[in-house]
């Protein structure tokens, strides 16, 4: 007799909890051939600022965390990955229609992209930053610090290595994000979740939304306790209107970036959502 | 006779050789303006300096050719040593011509001529050297071997201070190797003038730099150019938002340097005297009209009385007066403009509770004047408080706990700079790492150098002016040149590709001039 499946619901990721979205709304996840998956939580503008909220009250935590502690954290996302391999394959493998090759293919560039960027976690800030000879008796330093929270509207045509290349590199820092899934692609999103929630990032630091990227964006970024936008998966929407929104309150913004190589691994990424702070200190006369 | 009566000491200006009118100064050449002329004045007397030309949008166009044709036939092909020997050469034209150029500066400007002659003047000359050296070392700049130029700069800058804001600007755009059109504040176009009088004395090749003088909708056709791949602007944030508006869906790069509202933290074991000095520093340097002024002075409150009588009898030994005199400490406010501005939040300070205290001066009959001023009983949500005022007004809150101060520090929508003044390192470590400001000063204030990185958090615009990041604003790794070109979505790879005989330059110009045409389409 064959067992009866038990499928899994799949829900938002807000302040390391996973609420339905308030608004009761869902959406069907179909595979590449069309058949239903499952039906995802379409996330409204109420979710957003929710998710706002969780990342800010998260950013004091994580950006004041060392670098070496942020590094281990994001190391062991990709621990966890690693064993949950197979899950990711297979949700991959249904909702794009992949070889199974091509989706572990995905998976293990997934999870060699949260080593790369754990590592630079508590090195950053040495290529990044530098001391300044001034003329004068001054100690005189610029180091990189988090912009604090980032709103990423995920590429679309990935489901899980677009996501974790934008998301990533946002947390090495120190940022805490707010990001949108892929519309179409939102499972293996949902999954990384979980695996978030058990692998010491603390809740907030990363909030996850499924649904609309053209209903929910714009919200992001016009909120004006978003600091920066990344809109590397917005080339499809009207991400020149959110660009023009997110200069209301002078956020940082990344524009769309197309193609396989979009969101590539790169020191940039970690920078841009970065603010360097110069001290200047006073040396004593002796 | 007290002891703060002196005998006049004005600085002759017989060493200024001005004209009555002024030209732009467009592909080596100074030639008339389009626009009708407007005469800039001495803000100290109110009396007429010169006439200036006021550019045109086809005058606009003109510049941005100039520099286009620069870039593509010169600058971009001239080896960065060659490029830094005319940096160097400009630095050492601005020493010789150090004091001329102060005095023109605080005659047009307002600021005593002591800051102008210390200050602004010796910057300038220090900027450009610095970065003349970069010119030929780009590969360290931090962005990988053989970084790229960007191409032609559209910059605008502030009047408070005038020669030094060009200088900022210029210098790291030259020696990444871009070309330059910069619009100076309508009314502080005089020092530009003589600096473009030392490009040619120092040859620097026709249309490399470009200056068009004019008010808001010459910067706006400047920044609006479709021709141009980078757009820095020093200013307000208001305005800084506008920009970053009309450049948002074009592939220009862009830099914001814009308002603060500093908040100046002295504790209670700060070395006093020079806390006082620092403070005064802080704010009533350069009349106030510092973007990154120390406007909102948080005290802790077991020496607050104390601090606000010492400062009360510092600031009665300053003398406001004759900007040229070599003993004034506060000059003339840059415009009558301003100076309602700054009456206006003063009033609305006392309107909304705040004891107000003015320095007991003199103030000359003509001319715009604003005698130091301070608000003390300031509660956070005061407009004094928020608002920056660009002017000698301080504004005094307390403080119990270092948590307290960083909160009151933090409370606003800039992040330009802030100062801490303690004996404990430890605390000034700590204090600094939570303040959200691009710029700390520990123990001291309103120190600028140009290896020193310069910039905001938040509203205060994004970008740094100085260092090695100041040059990286110029610059774009050489891996992602055609990536850049790349990213921004589908119309710019899709004219790439039309234009791709054509060479890269023009293809990136096609590129530009499509997201343009796109970035208007967005906001009608």
């Amino acid at each position: 007799m064959t067992r009866l499946a038990v499928p899994k619901t799949y829900k938002l990721y807000i302040g390391g909890k996973f609420p339905r979205s308030e608004s009761g709304r869902t959406y069907e996840v179909l595979s590449n051939s069309g058949e239903f998956l499952a039906n995802a939580a379409m996330a409204s503008r109420k979710d957003a600022r929710d998710a706002v909220v969780a990342a800010r009250s998260a950013v004091s935590g994580w950006s004041g965390a060392t670098g070496y502690n942020r590094g281990q954290v994001l190391y062991r996302i990709a621990e966890l990955l690693e064993g949950r391999r197979a899950q990711f394959v297979a949700e991959i493998r249904d909702v794009e229609g992949v070889s199974a090759a091509a989706a572990s293919a995905q998976v293990d560039e997934a999870i060699d992209r949260w080593v790369w960027y754990a590592g630079w976690a508590d090195k950053y800030v040495q290529v990044a930053g530098n001391a300044n000879a001034v003329s004068g008796p001054y100690f005189n330093i610029s180091v990189p610090e988090p912009t604090g929270v980032v709103a990423i509207v995920a590429p679309q045509d990935s489901s899980l290595l677009g996501l974790v290349s934008a998301v990533a590199p946002a947390l090495v820092a120190g940022n805490t994000v707010v990001v949108i899934a892929s519309e179409k692609l939102p499972l293996a999103a949902i999954s990384l979740s979980e695996v978030l929630a058990t692998s010491d990032v603390p809740g907030g630091v990363v909030n996850i939304l499924t649904g609309s990227p053209a209903e929910i964006a714009p919200w992001l970024a016009s909120h004006a306790d978003v600091n920066a936008i990344d809109l590397v998966g917005a080339g499809s929407l009207d991400w020149i209107s959110m660009q023009v929104a997110a200069a209301d309150t002078l956020k940082r913004v990344f524009t769309p970036e197309n193609g396989p190589d979009a969101a590539a691994p790169a020191l940039g990424r970690i920078t841009g959502f970065t603010e360097t702070k110069t001290v200047w200190h006073t040396k004593g006369l002796i | 006779m007290s002891f703060l009566e002196y005998a006049p000491a004005p600085e002759s200006q017989s060493i200024l050789h001005l004209k009555s009118d002024y030209g732009l100064f467009i592909d080596g050449e100074f030639v008339e303006g389009q626009g009708t002329p407007f005469q800039t004045i001495s803000p100290a007397t109110e009396k007429h300096i010169a006439n200036i030309a006021h550019a045109s949008e086809a005058d606009v166009d003109r510049a941005v050719a100039a520099a286009r044709r620069a870039y593509d036939t010169t600058w971009s092909r001239m080896s960065g040593s060659d490029r830094g020997k005319y940096l160097f050469r400009i630095a050492r034209l601005v020493q010789e011509r150090a004091r001329e150029l102060a005095v023109a500066e605080t005659l047009d400007n307002g600021k005593p001529i002591k800051e102008s002659r210390d200050v602004d003047v010796p910057l300038v000359a220090a900027w450009f050297f610095y970065y003349a050296g970069w010119a030929d070392k780009l590969d360290h700049a931090g962005l990988g071997a053989n970084p790229a130029s960007l191409g032609v700069a559209a910059q605008v800058i502030p009047w408070n201070f005038p020669l030094l804001m060009l200088a900022w600007k210029i210098a790291p755009a030259l020696a990444a190797g871009n070309t330059v059109v910069i619009k100076p504040a309508e009314t502080t176009s005089l020092s530009a003038m003589i600096f473009a009088e030392i490009l040619q004395q120092a040859d620097l090749p026709a249309g490399v730099v470009n200056i068009v003088t004019g008010a808001g909708e010459t910067g706006s056709a400047l920044v609006n150019h479709g021709d141009v791949n980078k757009v820095a602007f020093t200013g307000s944030t208001a305005v800084g938002r506008m920009i970053a508006r009309s450049t948002a869906g074009t592939d220009k790069r862009l830099t914001l340097e814009l308002g603060g509202k500093a908040a100046n933290i002295v504790f209670d074991d700060a070395p006093i005297d020079q806390a006082i000095e620092g403070i005064v520093n802080g704010i009533f340097f350069n009349q106030g009209h510092v973007c990154c002024a120390g406007s909102r002075l948080l005290v802790q409150e077991n020496i607050h009385d104390e601090v606000i009588e010492r400062l009360k009898a510092r600031l009665s030994t300053l003398r406001l007066g004759d900007p040229l005199d070599k003993n004034t400490d506060i000059g003339a406010i840059n415009s009558r403009e301003q100076l309602e501005r700054i009456r206006e939040l003063s009033d609305i300070g006392e309107q909304e509770g705040a004891e107000r205290w003015t320095a007991d001066c003199a103030i000359p009959e003509n001319g715009f004047w604003f005698a130091p001023t301070i608000f003390t009983n300031v509660s956070t949500s005061n407009r004094i408080a928020r608002d920056e005022v660009f002017g000698p007004v301080l504004s005094v809150l307390t403080f119990r706990t270092p948590a307290e101060a960083i909160a009151k520090a933090n409370n606003t929508p800039y992040g330009l700079s802030a100062g801490i003044w303690t004996d404990k390192g430890s605390r000034i470590l700590a204090v600094a790492d939570k303040l959200r400001a691009g710029v700390i000063w520990a123990n001291t204030f309103n120190r600028f150098d140009p290896a020193s990185p310069f910039g905001g958090y938040k509203e205060s615009g994004y970008g740094r002016e100085g260092g090695r990041h100041g040059l990286a604003a110029y610059l774009k790794p050489a891996a992602s040149a055609s990536a850049i070109a790349a990213a921004p979505a589908k119309p710019v790879t899709a004219a790439k590709a039309q234009n791709a005989s054509e060479g890269a330059a023009a293809s990136a110009r096609a590129a530009s001039s499509v997201t343009a045409a796109k970035a208007k389409k967005a906001s009608k």
